[in-house]
């Protein structure tokens, strides 16, 4: 037979919201998610992708075609996402449109064959003898009173049960009155609002991720940044954040950075135990100033976005004279950590001012220590016997060509190398306070003194609270879904022969429910003791006569699950 | 003073090792009674027919089953398997069974020994926060540690309510074998905290990842006994020869497996509560609620591979055998972040101090 194209359209959307393939494509989202921690991402560490490529040039760019270095934004990966999330929503508004129905609905007729339901027991409510004998004869008294009788049982299980926060309905049948009772409502609410939340979650992250942005600057003590498009050293905007004025105006002024080392317990001299930027604020044209600490736990918010401490270094501040001893660089330039004990590189471009061009690669030990060949590192990252030392090279500094140059980094292969290296010459050495004569009598360097950096990180997520209240929601909606239990209850009530009451229980469980026998046995007993019935002891026995291998609760067509 | 009390603790924490092995040995021997039991109720029922012998070896079985607290649906399976008018003896040996394995000297040896390894254990746990003077979770080996404690606590309290201490030579190996590798590998003295793990959310976040830890182990070790119950009475149903005495004497593989369920969707909240709690966290300590850190990955992993479980169950044709793999992939996944991802992976969760 040949299907038409809504036809097939059909199938193919019945075939994406069964089960089964939700199944595997959670699997499948759960096996595409491993090459993402076997192979460094560009997003969570950039610098380790452009380590492989060097490491592996001739497999990283057959891996980079398969986007193996962006997994979890691939076509791929993102392909299994949406359609488990298609899935999803394919499952969760038939069924969120079954459960508004459940809701308002009567709890479904008692079945005709209780004793094949879980937790079957019965107990027995002696004939009653009628109080005022009526006209006619004695069994149609009988009978009236056993309807009485029989009516106040079936009252006083529906009240129970109503107490029990059942819904109930009351049945008659041709040989007697039940009471039909559901309860549990709450684990399919809360089925469904886990994974709504879990679509809200989505919707949270791809909204914040596109109309947020993050950006990073360093920040040396005494400095002050402003929030502004060109005062970032990086700036990730998401794909919707227009350039320009959007910023939220506010200005960071870093006035000292407190840090603190370990100096006692000789298994971890020198680890750090706290950093804390102390900063004042401003925001927008409002003039006061407030202070503010930064630590690396506790961000700064302030315009709608969060400011973290994520690192520190040393700035040593440096003045170079020219030989007439006008000063023609100034500054405190930040220099980047090599190691936990902060020995520091950093470069000094002093481009005018001097006979030549000069470019300097320094290195900042905060606590020197000569090794055995006669080279220094810093055993302390505590500024306890600072030292900087320069290698000076002379030459073009590629400044003016209008080739974008790092601050970071000295192209020295067009320049002349003055001092330390081959050059026999002893590299400059500075301490704080102290100056030294610059190679070839072009004037002098001074080390002012050392400041500390931050680097600061500016975080704008407009939906990071609702991605917070879906995550609140994903673990009420679980813990309600998973150990709310859903059963219905019956109790039946039928007039023997010889006058008196035989009361039924029993339950089924809509789901996992291990308490079901437990929870019908205790209401057939506490409705037994209201009633003044009592058990038969063949009654125990009749229920495993015809029970199956498998739960009853299995036998009922299987609903699906999202 | 803190050298010292980290000694005392480590002290401790070799004499909990002791323990736990003998307490290994007992609970291995208890297995080892167990499938002698089931053998000797086997050969005195003496039963003709292979289906008769089918349907008392599943009595036996499911007898067992009787007393955890799933007992309505194992009486169920029992008196399903029961033949009409049975061999009427029958009942008397396995009652016998019944009371041999509750009184079984062994298995009260090795519920002893653990709670008191346990008890020399979180002795060496304490110890160790004080000389440390902050929650001992820190690092590789604290983790280990804790981590270890806290699935043994959990057995223990799980067993408090549900029979499942068959179990015990399961747990008791796994501390055992986790224990010993972190004593010689991943040892570090006491060192303070570094700025990212000042913070509350390292007492939330980590411990209750242990918790999940802890019951997705007791889930596995479910799991596990379930696929080999389930073997075991396929291979009866086709009246073929069993191996494994002693699984006769536990619970049915569907008891086994709502016991396993139960379980592993306590860990699975517990889960996802880590999740949450160390997205909050990173938020806080890194400026981002999720970055695809390997950690993060693995723990998104291990959560995914959980759903499908519980989706599992729910679906025709998976539940049984085919979920059961799938816990079982899901702690393999568990102890892999830990023991593997931790040490040889890249990247944020730097703190094993190796």
């Amino acid at each position: 037979m040949k299907l038409s194209f809504t036809g097939w359209l059909r199938w193919f959307w019945r075939q994406l919201t069964s089960m089964r393939t939700a199944l595997f494509l959670l699997l499948l989202l759960a096996i595409a998610a491993v090459p993402g921690s076997l192979v460094p991402q560009r997003g969570a560490d950039p610098n380790g992708v452009t380590q492989f490529f060097e490491a592996n040039p001739k497999l990283a760019p057959i891996l980079d075609s398969f986007q193996l270095f962006d997994v979890y934004t691939s076509v791929w990966f993102s392909a299994i996402y949406l359609l488990l999330f298609a899935s999803l929503i394919g499952c969760v508004i038939p069924r969120t449109a079954h459960h508004l129905r459940a809701l308002r609905a009567k709890p479904p007729k008692t079945p005709i064959r209780l004793n094949r339901m879980a937790g079957y027991t019965t107990r027995t409510i002696a004939a009653a003898e009628p109080l005022s004998p009526r006209r006619g004869s004695a069994q149609a008294a009988r009978a009236q009173a056993g309807t009485d009788a029989s009516g106040a049982a079936i009252e006083s299980a529906r009240a129970m049960l109503r107490k029990l926060r059942y819904r109930v309905a009351i049945f008659t049948h041709p040989d007697g009155v039940s009471v039909s009772a559901e309860r549990g409502y709450l684990r399919e609410t809360g089925n469904l609002v886990f994974h709504i939340a879990l679509l809200g979650i989505l919707f949270a992250v791809g909204f914040g991720s596109g109309f947020g942005y993050d950006g990073q600057r360093v920040v040396v003590e005494g400095q002050t940044f402003v929030n502004a498009l060109v005062n970032y050293d990086t700036f990730n905007p998401g794909r919707f954040v227009k350039g320009g004025n959007t910023l939220a105006p506010y200005s960071i002024g870093v006035q000292k950075l407190d840090v603190d080392y370990e100096t006692q317990n000789k298994h971890a001299v020198g680890q750090p135990l706290d950093y804390t930027a102390h900063v004042t604020t401003r925001q927008g044209n409002d003039a006061s100033v407030q202070k503010a600490t930064i630590k690396v736990n506790e961000p700064l918010s302030i315009g709608g976005s969060q400011v973290y401490l994520l690192g520190n270094g040393v700035a040593p501040t440096i003045t170079v004279r020219n030989a007439k001893g006008t000063v023609v660089f100034h500054d405190s330039v930040p220099f980047v950590p090599q190691d936990s004990n902060l020995t520091s590189l950093g470069v000094v471009k002093v481009p005018d001012g001097l006979s030549s061009q000069i470019g300097m690669i320094g290195f900042f030990y905060p606590t020197k220590h000569e090794l055995p060949n006669k080279t220094f590192t810093s055993s302390f990252p505590g500024f306890n016997d600072p030292m900087l030392s320069l290698n000076v090279y002379s030459g073009d500094l590629g400044l003016d060509a209008g080739v974008p140059r790092s601050v970071y980094s000295l192209d020295i292969s067009t320049m002349t190398q003055l001092t330390g290296g081959k050059t026999a010459v002893k590299p400059i050495e500075l301490v704080p306070g102290a100056t030294a004569a610059l190679p070839n009598g072009m004037g002098t360097i001074s080390l002012d003194g050392v400041k500390r950096y931050v680097s600061l990180s500016v975080h704008h997520d407009p939906t990071i609270g609702w991605v917070l209240f879906f995550s609140v929601c994903i673990v009420a909606g679980l813990l309600t879904s998973l150990f709310v239990p859903r059963r219905r209850v019956w109790v039946k009530v039928a007039a023997q022969a010889d006058g008196s009451l035989l009361v039924e229980y029993a339950g089924l469980a809509r789901g996992d429910d291990p308490g079901l026998d437990a929870a019908v046995a205790a209401i057939a007993d506490e409705h037994a003791a209201q009633c003044g019935a009592v058990q038969h002891d063949d009654a125990a026995q009749q229920d495993d006569s015809d029970l199956e291998i498998h739960p009853v609760s299995e036998k009922i067509p299987e609903k699906k699950e999202t | 003073m803190t050298t010292v009390l980290s000694q005392f603790s480590i002290l401790c924490l070799y004499s909990a090792m002791g323990v736990y092995a003998l307490a290994f040995i007992a609970f291995a021997m208890d297995l080892a009674r167990r499938g002698a039991l089931a053998t000797v109720a086997e050969a005195s029922a003496a039963l003709p027919s292979a289906t008769a012998r089918r349907a008392q070896s599943a009595t036996a079985a499911s007898a067992v089953g009787r007393r955890g607290p799933d007992g309505a649906s194992s009486t169920r399976v029992a008196t399903a398997t029961l033949t009409p008018g049975g061999p009427a003896g029958r009942g008397m040996e396995h009652d016998e069974v019944q009371r041999s394995i509750a009184r079984s000297a062994s298995l009260k040896v090795g519920i002893t020994l653990l709670t008191f390894g346990f008890v020399l254990h979180l002795a060496a746990d304490i110890l160790r926060g004080i000389a440390a003077a902050r929650v001992p979770w820190a690092n590789m080996f604290e983790f280990s540690m804790t981590g270890t404690l806290i699935i043994v606590g959990v057995f223990l309290l799980v067993s408090l309510r549900y029979d499942v201490k068959f179990l015990g030579a399961f747990i008791s190996g796994l501390v055992l074998v986790l224990l010993g590798v972190s004593t010689v590998r991943y040892y570090v003295d006491v060192v303070p905290l570094p700025p990212a793990l000042q913070s509350y959310w390292l007492v939330i976040h980590v411990l209750v990842a242990s918790l999940a830890t802890g019951m997705f182990a007791i889930g596995f070790a479910l799991s596990v006994v379930q696929l080999l119950q389930a073997r075991r009475e396929s291979l009866l149903a086709e009246a073929k020869a069993v191996k494994l005495r002693f699984l006769a004497t536990l619970p049915t593989s569907a008891t086994l497996e709502n016991l396993s369920y139960r379980a592993n969707i306590v860990g699975f909240i517990l889960w996802t509560f880590t999740l949450i709690a160390g997205a909050i966290w990173a938020e806080k300590a890194w400026g981002k609620y999720w970055g695809w850190d390997t950690k993060e990955v693995w723990t998104f992993i291990i959560w995914v591979v959980y759903a499908g479980y519980i989706h599992a169950r729910a679906t025709r044709g998976w539940r049984g055998s085919r979920s059961a793999w799938l816990a079982i992939i899901g702690f393999s996944a568990v102890m892999f972040n830990f023991g593997i991802v931790n040490i040889f992976f890249k990247g944020l969760h730097s703190y094993s101090g190796l």
